[in-house]
């Protein structure tokens, strides 16, 4: 909770509590809990005590779950499948949880994906760390006092923290390059500024949208191409940062010993699977090494720690999304709805049940990608065939169109006499003429053209002039009602028009 | 003056006319070619007033003076918001005016006929003094249709100016009976037209006036407000119609030149409408949807609200930006800030654009006037056909107060209402903001998925105070 988001979080109407000394870490004083009106409380167990709701970052200790009681709810990662004796333990309290890492894919769950929100800072913070410890610019410089070579980074699986990582190191100036074994996320890549390192291997790949957006288990042929790759491009590459995890497996050994052997003095290795055993197998848990030939590997675990600021008020925002979807009354009672995709997938314990593992959610993560059949490719012939086939129908089309209407104008010819088809001829050729002009008349002068085509029809005025001579008084009355009428509408349209089209303006 | 004379100047402005409508291809020649149609006219008066037949041509002046007056007063002050009605309005004076002539023609006959022989009978009188009882006929019939005609065109008219003005309901509302009352009053027409031709009385000529103004009020009271390009075309085009038939009846030839012109211009804009919505002339005119062939798609996500500072955010880093604008630009008033908003946007480099639908607002080319008044240069104005494929290369594509012209489910939901309906493909765009009254659907009631993708936020509140809010954050 940052005093930002205890603000948020009274106006769902909750009262907020907080242990003290808690966001020193991030940089929040007690003090400015204690102004965004956040009670602070001496110790975690009396935070236990009264709240009704606990929120905490790691999965509760041993100690901290006994606090728990019934009905309160405990919000926090909880990694169920890991802790399944932990998660037995706080069923047995009778308190809800909800685990923060299983919030479910979907889109409408990414504002409270903390996953995400921690893999960004760690993928960012990857980058940092290897700067730290790399000797040279990321970016290549010509300087007077020589030239200095761009760094090559490889980033090694293009998830949330990979990509994180391909933007922090190509803002920074390094040619970047990164591989992912879903051949989808090349764009992804790319739009990022990195380059995707494409393996020659032809095989139907999986689409990542059936796992959720996470990669599954390659093929060992493949496993096999891709490392035969990354022994290719390892003497180059200056700073290696590996991403790649399995969902619920230990990570996959991508950058071998030989690999890391063939490398420069210098270079450096950030691998952020080493909680689940490390992409690369030197790779030490939550520790800096050097091996012989002077490549630098890091394995720890704890970036989101290490900028606790960003994590902190990532993590509280997740958490007052959470809380949030959890409160739609806005009136400070949750109200935990089992019926949600994202609430349902996130809860691990509820009423003294245990709900883990979740049903799939009804909703696919990404929808699958349709397979898309190429167009037909036209043959020269074909298109020619076909263009003439169009031709043909079109010239059919025109030709029974000026034969019906021949026809008619013949029928009409025939029994109308000849005065009426003098004007008959001048209709028709004016009907014409209409039609071919006004195709021309651009879209935007639409309006302009009802306005003077509304002028132009108030040419029946002519009507009522030629006759408001004669004699009868009915006449008269109804030829100058007439001609008022279309007085106003010759004026008012042509003037109307003149006023859009002045308006009309080049820049 | 001689009837040579008259004629060559009908020649005259006819072919003015004609230059007059085709100049309207380009914005520049278009400027010229109103003063070609505006001659057209005065030469068309002119030679009619000093022509044979016509007499008191001192009050047509006075009248027409008077008219005019009034033309000009209207004409300055409308609001560029307001053509729609203001072109409704004067469609209706058209239509009278042609019942006005057509009633005056059948007097004119029927003292003809009546025997009523003398120097005061006009050149029309005596025109028809010389015709055979078949031309007679015909005449009649010519005459009975240029009323008809012209009856629809006046009650649709001032309908629509009522729908368009907010006078009248815009729902698209009807009497019991629906389309039955139509087919009733058109058969009781045809039933008049036969009795008319066969006893030349005046009466079955005010019946049929009567159920032709009925139709007019029907027909147009049963389209809904969104439908009122097609409606707007339509009576335009039936202007024509109705001078073109009186034209025939008057044995002038100007009067049908003229009349087919408007006619087929305004055939060709409903056309141009109905084929933007997808949906055929008879559908429209006999208003609501075509049938739907199954449930609609269920639209899944959340509609996610953003303020301004977000959407300035957005607006400073984009490099390029397209702006959809619909009805709702009009109704707020919102066309002045948007154009300052392009100005800032556009002094900072950015390629600025506008897309617009053909059907968007209630007159065909409706929002190219509105943003011409508002000073944005045509040029960054872009169609429909022009702009659809640049999408993808759109940082930001804002939406202002339209919705079914940006419905993806047009394209995605065989089911939709509007489906196969061409749309702004705007949701292609990096980011799309919708700028929009609160939640809910559009006149036609179309859930609209653009509101619930991803890259969409939704930008809640009035048009022009949202956009006001927005233009000081722009720097």
């Amino acid at each position: 909770m940052t005093p930002a988001s205890a603000k948020d979080l009274q106006k769902l109407g909750y009262t907020c509590l907080i242990e003290t000394g808690a966001g020193i870490a991030a940089g929040f004083s007690d003090q400015a809990y204690i102004d965004a009106g956040v009670e602070v409380v001496k110790t975690g167990a009396a935070l236990f005590k009264a709240a009704d709701i606990v929120a905490k970052v790691q999965p509760p200790s041993d100690t901290e779950v006994k606090r728990l009681q019934a009905d309160q709810t405990l919000i926090s990662f909880f990694y169920p499948a890991q802790n399944a004796a932990l998660m037995e333990a706080a069923n047995k309290k009778g308190a809800t949880v909800i685990a923060m890492d299983m919030v479910p894919r979907i889109s409408r769950a990414q504002k409270m994906d903390a996953l995400s929100s921690m893999a960004n800072i760690a993928g960012y913070r990857a980058v940092i760390e290897a700067g730290n410890n790399f000797g040279r610019f990321f970016t290549g410089q010509i300087t007077a006092a020589g030239k200095v070579p761009p760094a090559k980074v490889l980033v090694v699986g293009a998830g949330v923290a990979g990509l994180a990582a391909i933007g922090t190191s190509t803002s920074l100036g390094a040619i970047t390059y990164a591989f992912d074994v879903r051949p989808e996320v090349a764009e992804q890549v790319e739009s990022m500024g990195a380059e995707f390192v494409f393996l020659d291997f032809k095989e139907e790949q999986q689409d990542g949208a059936a796992t959720g957006g996470y990669a599954a288990v390659s093929s060992p042929e493949f496993a096999a191409a891709q490392l035969a790759k990354f022994r290719e491009i390892a003497p180059d590459m200056d700073i290696v940062i590996t991403t790649a995890l399995i969902p619920g497996r230990d990570a996959p050994e991508l950058w071998t010993k030989d690999m890391v052997d063939s490398m420069k003095p210098g270079s450096v290795i950030i691998d952020l699977a080493a909680e689940r055993g490390g992409n690369c197998k030197l790779t030490v848990k939550d520790e800096k090494i050097v091996t012989e030939n002077g490549v630098t590997i890091i394995g720890y675990t704890d970036f989101p720690s290490r900028m606790a600021a960003q994590a902190s008020t990532l993590y509280a925002t997740n958490i007052r999304h959470m809380m949030t979807d959890l409160t739609p009354e806005k009136d400070g009672q949750p109200n935990h709805n089992m019926e949600d995709d994202v609430i349902r997938g996130a809860t691990a314990t509820y009423k003294g049940e245990v709900t883990f593992p979740p049903p799939k959610p009804k909703i696919a993560a990404i929808a699958a990608a349709p397979k898309k059949e190429a167009p037909k490719e036209l043959t020269a012939e074909e298109k020619r065939a076909k263009e003439v086939a169009d031709f043909k129908a079109q010239t059919k089309n025109q030709v029974t169109l000026l034969v019906v209407g021949a026809a008619l104008l013949l029928g009409v010819g025939l029994v109308a006499p000849a005065s009426f088809m003098q004007h008959f001829i001048v209709f028709v050729l004016s009907v014409f003429v209409g039609f071919q002009v006004i195709w021309n008349v651009s879209h935007s002068l639409h309006t302009p053209l009802m306005a003077v085509t509304n002028a132009i029809s108030s040419i029946i005025i002519l009507g009522a002039l030629m006759q408001i001579g004669s004699g009868s008084f009915l006449v008269i009355l109804l030829a100058a009602l007439s001609v008022f009428m279309t007085g106003i509408n010759i004026f008012g349209g042509f003037l109307v028009t003149r006023r859009m089209l002045a308006m009309f303006q080049k820049s | 003056m001689d009837f040579g004379f008259t004629t060559a100047a009908y020649v005259v402005a006819a072919v003015l006319f004609i230059l007059s409508l085709g100049g309207l291809s380009g914005q520049e020649s278009a400027k010229r070619a109103v003063w070609y149609g505006i001659a057209g006219m005065a030469l068309a008066v002119f030679a009619t007033l000093i022509g044979p037949g016509s007499g008191l041509w001192l009050l047509s002046l006075i009248l027409i003076a008077g008219g005019g007056a009034i033309g000009y007063m209207l004409a300055t002050k409308v609001q560029m918001t307001q053509m729609p009605e203001l072109v409704a309005a004067m469609h209706s004076l058209v239509g009278l005016a042609a019942v006005f002539v057509g009633f005056i023609a059948h007097f004119e006959i029927g003292n003809v006929l009546g025997g009523a022989h003398g120097e005061d009978l006009g050149t029309f009188a005596a025109l028809i003094a010389h015709k055979s009882p078949v031309e007679i006929n015909i005449l009649r019939v010519e005459l009975f249709l240029g009323i008809f005609i012209g009856a629809v065109t006046f009650t649709g008219s001032v309908i629509a100016y009522g729908k368009l003005a907010g006078k009248v309901n815009s729902k698209a509302v009807k009497l019991p009976g629906g389309h039955m009352l139509n087919a009733g009053a058109a058969a009781l027409s045809v039933i008049c037209l036969i009795w008319y031709f066969n006893t030349g009385g005046f009466f079955p000529l005010f019946v049929m006036t009567l159920a032709a103004l009925f139709i007019g009020y029907h027909l147009i009271m049963g389209i809904g407000g969104a439908d009122m390009p097609v409606v707007v075309s339509m009576l335009n085009s039936y202007s024509g119609w109705a001078a073109a038939a009186i034209g025939f009846s008057l044995g002038n030839d100007l009067l049908i030149v003229v009349g087919a012109l408007v006619g087929s211009s305004g055939a060709i804009l409903s056309y141009i409408m109905c084929k933007a919505m997808n949906r055929s002339f008879v559908s429209v005119i006999l208003g609501g949807f075509g049938g739907t062939s199954g449930p609609q798609m269920a639209v899944e996500g959340e509609q996610i609200a953003i303020d301004s500072d977000g959407v300035a955010t957005a607006l400073n880093e984009a490099d390029s930006i397209v702006i959809i604008p619909g009805y709702g630009m009009a109704v707020a008033q919102a066309q002045a800030s948007v154009a300052e908003l392009v100005r800032k946007l556009r002094a900072q480099g950015k390629n600025v654009r506008f897309a617009i639908h053909p059907v968007a607002g209630r007159l065909p080319g409706h929002m190219n006037v509105l943003l011409a008044e508002a000073k944005v240069p045509y040029d960054i104005v872009m169609e429909m056909d022009e702009i659809n494929d640049d999408f993808p290369k759109t940082d930001v594509a804002i939406v202002i107060g339209s919705n079914d012209i940006v419905n993806p489910a047009a394209q995605d939901d065989p089911n939709s209402p509007i489906a196969g309906m061409p749309v702004l493909e705007c949701w292609k765009a990096k980011q799309v903001f919708v700028s929009k009254r609160g939640q809910g659907t559009g006149y036609s009631g179309i859930e609209n998925p653009l509101f619930f993708k991803e890259n969409t936020r939704m930008f809640y509140g009035d048009a022009k105070k949202s956009l006001d809010e927005l233009l000081p954050k722009i720097d």
